[in-house]
């Protein structure tokens, strides 16, 4: 088991190592002024050479990019056109565009996006595992063919048009709900539950298709196993044998597919963010999309890239722990 | 030798009740699936009305992009005159609010920008996936760390994410809808490069492979010759879920503002600016966002019917399980 955790360690410390040199590659190498970008429209002559000079854009480009991962590991000096500030160990880069470090920026959007992705969380596990366990047992019967309608419905209807019907319907036509406005936990926890309701919601009821589908095909999978026909000829009973011996067999995956979406949502619930106005690190992502801001698209690329390598990492340990078939290689 | 002879039975074994089925028996129980047929009659619908878009606005005498002031009440902000957002003999689908435009009009020619880009990420996803997941399968140990870990990268951002990052730098000159199709093609190929790796290795030793290995071919010819037939099924069935997919991603693009941008007219697009119309003009919202629901239900639908006839034990194994249902 440790040899297995320390190679599974090795090899997303080694991901995220590439995924660092894709991205450098793919935004600071890419055709063009860099610094002028990077910079922004308002920026003078002047500071454009003064960026140039501290992302060394001069120097070949593995020297460029050398300065950079030593700013992500070690830290690194900018300059915001005043003063000297020292950016902290993980420095990210500067965003020359709103005087920020791109860090601390991606910090304050941090626990925004984490509160939309553990209410729709635990929403999606519930509804989506429920749904699946329910078509399974209601299985032949009309129920279950409703059921894997309304499944593939989900899948089939984008997030955002799930949500544009939901602040429709709840805000404006029956007014049970505000327009969402994100309001942080630890100003008013009543608040902040009530405006992210909807969004949770919007998320979860896309998200739970792909569980109820998951859970479904894994404990039919188990159903047709021959030890279940053998538990059926000793007459164990239809709803034991679902709940002891189907559902078990549901667990890995869906424990597995939790952590890789859990991560997966840091950075790719886009829509969700966007449509409700949620503040988190996707919508930051669009905003700074929209007005070239270099450093800071690279900065969250990155994080949201190191969330997904997480996510691997924790789902393939996850997924060896809960079935001990797997065999540990 | 004796391995890989070893190797050769147990692959024969395999292959022999895998999905290899012919063209005809793979219609046939196509056909066979009402709930596909439908959707497939639906996509089909839909792909004719992308392809005559200019004969069928010629027909309703509109032009997508022409202002009708006077089909609007200015006074009141714009809105759509006449009921149910101005439909009518002249504007079938009532008209833009604001602007005036003919909804029809536009819906249509935004159905030629939604299939087409998606279709041609799609081709241009498979074209990256096969190709990589080909030299990643076939190439020597190296190439194929490189392009599995270049694959591992691809998958750790997340398609919207890599897609918007790079609308941010890349040339604004190319038009716009092949642009994005590009972008979509270029950072959503994981899937396929990673199935068709999988699949490439479990057929590598398979007896005709081997056959074509000692009469000399090339890997390149062995690639294209013996393993792509193979691969096709696969590849198919992926490829056939990948579409509607994409024309989620299009739509989400250019509801974000980053896609398709104006006058081009694409549905996306249609829902964010029909966000605040929906109260006075609520057919402004409902008819793009019905329809991309529509498509993308059609299209998973007639996927997984395309899949089931592909890979009949898919059937059997749900059938399998419902034993024991009846007590």
């Amino acid at each position: 088991m440790t040899g297995f955790l320390l190679r599974r360690i090795a090899g997303a410390l080694f991901v995220l190592f590439a995924l660092s040199i894709v991205v450098y590659a793919i935004f600071y190498v890419a055709p063009g002024d860099v610094a002028r970008i990077a910079c922004g429209p308002r920026c003078s002559t002047a500071q454009v050479d003064q960026v140039r000079e501290q992302l060394r854009l001069g120097d070949p480009v593995y020297v460029q990019y050398w300065h950079f991962l030593q700013g992500i590991v070690a830290g690194r000096d900018y300059s915001t056109g005043t003063a000297l500030a020292h950016c902290d160990a993980p420095c990210l880069g500067f965003s020359y565009q709103t005087d920020q470090q791109v860090t601390q920026l991606i910090l304050a959007k941090l626990p925004v996006t984490a509160s939309l992705v553990f209410g729709a969380f635990v929403l999606w596990i519930v509804i989506g595992v429920g749904t699946g366990v329910l078509s399974v047992w209601r299985r032949g019967r009309l129920s279950e063919r409703v059921l894997t309608w309304l499944t593939l419905t989900g899948t089939a209807t984008p997030v955002f048009v799930i949500g544009l019907l939901l602040i429709i319907v709840f805000c404006s036509t029956l007014a049970w709900l505000p327009f969402p406005q994100y309001v942080p936990f630890t100003e008013d926890p009543e608040q902040w539950m009530w405006n992210l309701l909807l969004p949770w919601f919007a998320l979860a009821l896309l998200e739970s298709a792909k569980y109820a589908r998951l859970t479904r095909s894994s404990m039919l999978e188990t159903l047709a196993d021959d030890h279940v026909r053998t538990f059926r000829a000793f007459g164990v009973s239809e709803g034991a044998i679902l709940r002891r011996h189907a559902l078990r067999g549901a667990v890995a995956p869906v424990i597995a597919l939790s952590a890789l979406d859990f991560g997966t949502m840091f950075g790719g619930a886009v829509l969700t963010e966007s449509l409700f106005g949620i503040p988190g690190l996707a919508r930051e992502l669009v905003e700074a999309v929209k007005v070239v801001d270099l450093p800071v698209v690279v900065g969250l690329v990155m994080v949201i890239g190191f969330f997904v390598v997480l996510a691997n990492t924790v789902a393939d340990v996850l997924y060896a722990v809960a079935d001990r078939r797997v065999v540990l290689a | 030798m004796t391995q890989s002879l070893a190797l050769l039975g147990t692959e024969a074994a395999s292959s022999s009740e895998g999905p290899a089925p012919g063209t005809r028996s793979f219609w046939r129980r196509l056909r066979a699936q009402k709930a596909a047929m439908a959707a497939g009659s639906v996509i089909a619908l839909l792909v004719l009305t992308a392809l005559a878009a200019p004969l069928l606005t010629a027909l309703a005498g509109q032009d997508p992009n022409a202002y009708h002031p006077e089909a609007v009440d200015s006074a009141a902000g714009g809105v759509p005159l006449g009921s149910f957002g101005g439909i009518g003999a002249e504007h079938w689908l009532g008209v833009e609010p604001g602007t005036g435009r003919d909804l029809f009009a536009r819906i249509v020619y935004g159905a030629r920008v939604s299939l087409g880009v998606a279709l041609f990420a799609t081709l241009v996803q498979l074209a990256i996936g096969i190709t990589l997941g080909l030299a990643a399968a076939l190439g020597g140990r190296w190439t194929d760390q490189i392009v599995s870990r270049f694959t591992d990268v691809n998958v750790a951002l997340p398609l919207m994410v890599l897609a918007l990052a790079l609308l941010a730098i890349v040339p604004q000159s190319v038009p716009r809808p092949v642009l994005i199709a590009l972008v979509m093609g270029l950072v959503g190929w994981s899937g396929v490069s990673k199935l068709v790796r999988a699949q490439a290795l479990a057929l590598k030793h398979a007896d005709h492979v081997e056959a074509a290995r000692l009469s000399g071919w090339s890997t390149w010819r062995i690639a294209r010759r013996e393993l792509l037939p193979s691969l096709a099924a696969p590849i198919i069935t992926y490829a056939a879920l990948m579409v509607p997919s994409n024309i989620s991603v299009e739509a989400a693009l250019s509801f974000l503002g980053v896609g398709i941008k104006p006058p081009t007219p694409s549905w996306g697009q249609m829902i964010t600016e029909a966000d605040t119309w929906y109260q006075t003009a609520p057919t402004y919202l409902l008819i793009p966002a019905g329809l991309l629901f529509v498509t993308v239900l059609s299209l998973t639908v007639f996927g997984e019917g395309v899949r089931l006839a592909l890979d009949p034990r898919a059937r059997t194994r749900v059938l399998r399980a419902g034993k024991g249902s009846a007590a």
